[in-house]
């Protein structure tokens, strides 16, 4: 290779490109959190104590999710034994439906919040933000796990799915995404470690005969690695599961089919990881009674409010640039679709997160983020692999009822085993504190 | 909550982490680009291709009945019509209005294009699909992983994949007989044609082949040979006398493989591992910096 040959412009746009990204991302984040030099956390305010209703709404979401993990246990039993087209309505013309949309593309964005708090909080030193780095990065793993669990029952043949780690196949994106989700789930499960092993240190005869404590120090102690090895990962999977779609300019519709891909799958999931860490936030303050960061949550959204502005801004230069803007204005259900993601997705959250007195409502502040995540995110995903895909395919997929039980089954395992994690760990500061 | 424990590390120790961390970023990124160039063992010349030309086919069947007999697929007993788990080859029946402006009925016999830079092989994370150094694009199913990205891929909606198998699912698709070429034979279906409408050779005396045939018929022939220049090239070359896209071949197909976009981000992202790995150590070390001048300024208050 020759001086010449070296791609020096590549190289310096690599380097220089992330480095002004930090630079101004950490410039916005003293401005917008401030310079917190001590590391007290903000007290809770609004802790209640616990309910007792043996009937409640609670009780009943968790018979429902019994009732779903059984049933789509018994799907997932058909599945295997009869094939996939048993239980789906996925065809040689439609190969992915939503197992692929939903479970692993909306999964893995949902899945963002472990690498943009724990980043923040312990890369750009945003340390205020420390009380939601755990259970955020629980969120991530157990997101990771239930997207794996997803794959499994989608992938035609489960048992190989080691192979991309033997064969370097680094023209593909589908290697390159297999190898970075396999590596970052068994990062944030080194992430997550401590926690554990604070709980487990509790068991005097467990910390006399295993080394659970040195580990936990040395996990302590070199976890800036993994924070940072993860947000290495994070990026490079989360813009793949973008580029997945550039190899298909023939068959994804226009209004979502762009070289460009990538860069919005990125920029959509960091939105969508603070957007998941405020709506998972209020969700758990709920359900497990404890106290609410109203302010650390404004914040947050207020950088989600920053970066859905970059995200709609490059979404429409694009749109632009390619000359297919005009498809979102015919009658169609592309066009309809459209307009629900940029709409109600992107553009109404980010009214609700600009104005700062609706900002600083925790009930405004989940409506905008549950906004976030459910039309700008997950109705994106689906939008990129299912309903831009109709045209091509000539038929109209949607999933069968077992399809979608077999999802809904996934999601409550997954809820099931944060709220079994969050009861017995010392997720929430909270809890870690008082007991 | 105790406080975030990153102030028990000593600075020394910091700094020993992130020059292994950033090692470890410089030795991913240092994957040599130049691994990405595709590697094809035949040159794109000497390719085995197959010339069908649509005027002379009579819609027969012969073929497909042919390549069902030759890869011992299970067959029915009416000629297939679509591409299946069970079928590599068919003969497609279209009426349209040709040249002279007459309505009348053409056959399209369909199978794997086996494109010169193919998209299933560029998409496939385990070389299940893989682009023989003969020529033929091959599939191992003792490598699949059955994620049918291949077929999301093919721009031919060419793979297919046993939906009724419920452990042991396959992709099928047409392999270009490379097991008779082997031998010194024919593709089945080329042995099998009574019209001559399918010839059997090397990509370049094919293409010479066809765009003979239009000089010295112009009438005859649409001045096109699909499989030219279509996503790179394909073996399969076809000559017809009405408009492909009215024979059901997808119309807006790009002169460049799909793969060449991918392969342009692919290539950027070891950049990207050694610019993020080395900036985000960076503003680590920059954060950890600051919080022990804290912690001292305290510790002197």
């Amino acid at each position: 290779m020759s001086i010449a040959n070296v791609p020096w412009g590549a190289i310096a746009l690599s380097i220089g490109f992330p480095v002004l990204f930090i630079v101004s991302v950490r410039y916005l984040a003293l401005r917008a959190i401030g310079r917190r030099r001590t590391t007290t956390l903000t007290p809770f305010p609004q802790a209640r104590p616990a309910a007792k209703l043996v009937l409640s709404w609670p009780a009943i979401g968790t018979w429902i999710m019994k009732a779903l993990m059984g049933a789509g246990a018994l799907i997932i039993l058909l599945r295997f034994m009869f094939g996939i087209g048993t239980v789906s309505h996925l065809s040689d013309a439609f190969p992915w439906g939503i197992w692929i949309g939903f479970d692993v593309m909306s999964g893995v964005a949902l899945a963002a919040g472990a690498f943009v708090i724990a980043g923040m909080a312990h890369i750009f030193g945003v340390k205020r933000l420390e009380p939601l780095v755990r259970p955020a990065i629980l969120t991530g793993f157990l997101g990771y796990v239930l997207v794996i669990l997803g794959l499994f029952v989608d992938l035609g043949r489960p048992y190989n799915v080691w192979r991309p780690l033997f064969s370097f196949q680094h023209r593909s994106v589908m290697w390159e995404v297999g190898i970075c989700v396999a590596t970052y789930t068994a990062v944030l499960f080194i992430e997550f470690l401590p926690v554990i092993l604070e709980r487990v240190n509790r068991f005097q005869a467990v910390a006399r005969r295993l080394p659970t404590v040195p580990l936990y120090h040395l996990l302590r102690k070199i976890s800036i690695v993994f924070v940072i090895l993860g947000v290495v990962l994070s990026t490079l999977h989360q813009s793949s599961l973008g580029s997945l779609w550039v190899l298909v300019p023939t068959k994804l519709y226009p209004l979502w089919y762009s070289i460009y891909l990538p860069v919005f799958f990125w920029l959509s999931a960091v939105a969508v990881g603070l957007a998941m860490t405020i709506v998972e936030s209020t969700l758990s303050a709920k359900a497990f009674h404890h106290g609410l960061h109203v302010d650390l949550l404004a914040d947050l959204a207020r950088w989600a409010l920053y970066v859905l502005g970059i995200y709609l801004i490059v979404r429409v230069a694009d749109l632009v640039q390619r000359d297919v803007w005009q498809l979102a204005f015919k009658a169609n259900v592309q066009a309809m679709a459209f307009w629900l993601e940029m709409g109600l997705g992107v553009l109404v959250p980010m009214i609700i997160f600009a104005i700062p007195s609706l900002r600083r409502k925790s009930r405004w502040l989940f409506t905008g983020a549950v906004l976030i995540v459910v039309f700008g995110v997950v109705l994106n995903r689906l939008n990129v692999s299912i309903v831009g895909m109709w045209p091509w395919s000539g038929e109209v997929y949607l999933p069968s009822w077992m399809e979608v039980v077999v999802t809904a089954a996934i999601i409550s395992f997954g809820i099931s085993i944060f709220a079994l994690a969050a009861r017995h760990l010392p997720v929430f500061p909270a809890e870690h504190e008082s007991v | 909550m105790s406080e975030p424990q990153e102030n028990d590390v000593t600075r020394r120790g910091f700094i020993k982490m992130l020059a292994t961390a950033s090692m470890t970023m410089v030795g991913l990124s240092s994957i040599p680009t130049q691994a990405f160039a595709s590697n094809m063992g035949i040159t794109p010349d000497d390719t085995p291709s197959i010339l069908i030309d649509l005027t002379r086919c009579t819609g027969c069947d012969s073929c497909a009945l042919a390549c069902k007999e030759a890869n011992h697929l299970p067959s029915s007993a009416e000629p297939p019509r679509h591409l299946d788990a069970d079928t590599y080859s068919y003969v497609g029946e279209f009426h349209v209005i040709n040249k002279k402006g007459k309505e009348v009925t053409r056959y399209v016999k369909r199978q794997c294009m086996h494109c010169l830079n193919p998209a299933c092989v560029s998409a496939c994370p385990a070389a299940a699909m893989h682009k023989s150094e003969q020529g033929p694009v091959l599939y191992h199913a003792n490598l699949c992983l059955g994620c049918r990205y291949c077929e999301i891929a093919c721009p031919f909606g060419v793979p297919q994949f046993d939906w009724n198998n419920g452990l042991t699912p396959e992709i099928s698709k047409c392999w270009m007989c490379i097991d008779r070429q082997e031998t010194g034979q024919q593709p089945a279906c080329v042995d099998a044609c009574p019209t001559g409408a399918l010839r059997f050779g090397a990509r370049k005396q094919m293409l010479e082949e066809a765009h003979a045939r239009i000089d010295t018929s112009p009438d005859r022939y649409i001045d096109h040979v699909f499989g030219e220049y279509e996503v790179g090239g394909t073996s399969m070359l076809y000559l017809s006398d009405v408009s492909f896209a009215e024979l059901g071949f997808p119309a807006n197909l790009p002169a460049t493989a799909p793969p060449e976009e991918t392969e342009k981000i692919m290539t950027k992202l070891p950049f990207v591992i050694g610019g993020l790995g080395v900036a985000l150590s960076g503003a680590a070390a920059y954060t950890h910096h600051t919080d022990e001048t804290v912690v001292k300024e305290e510790e002197e208050e």
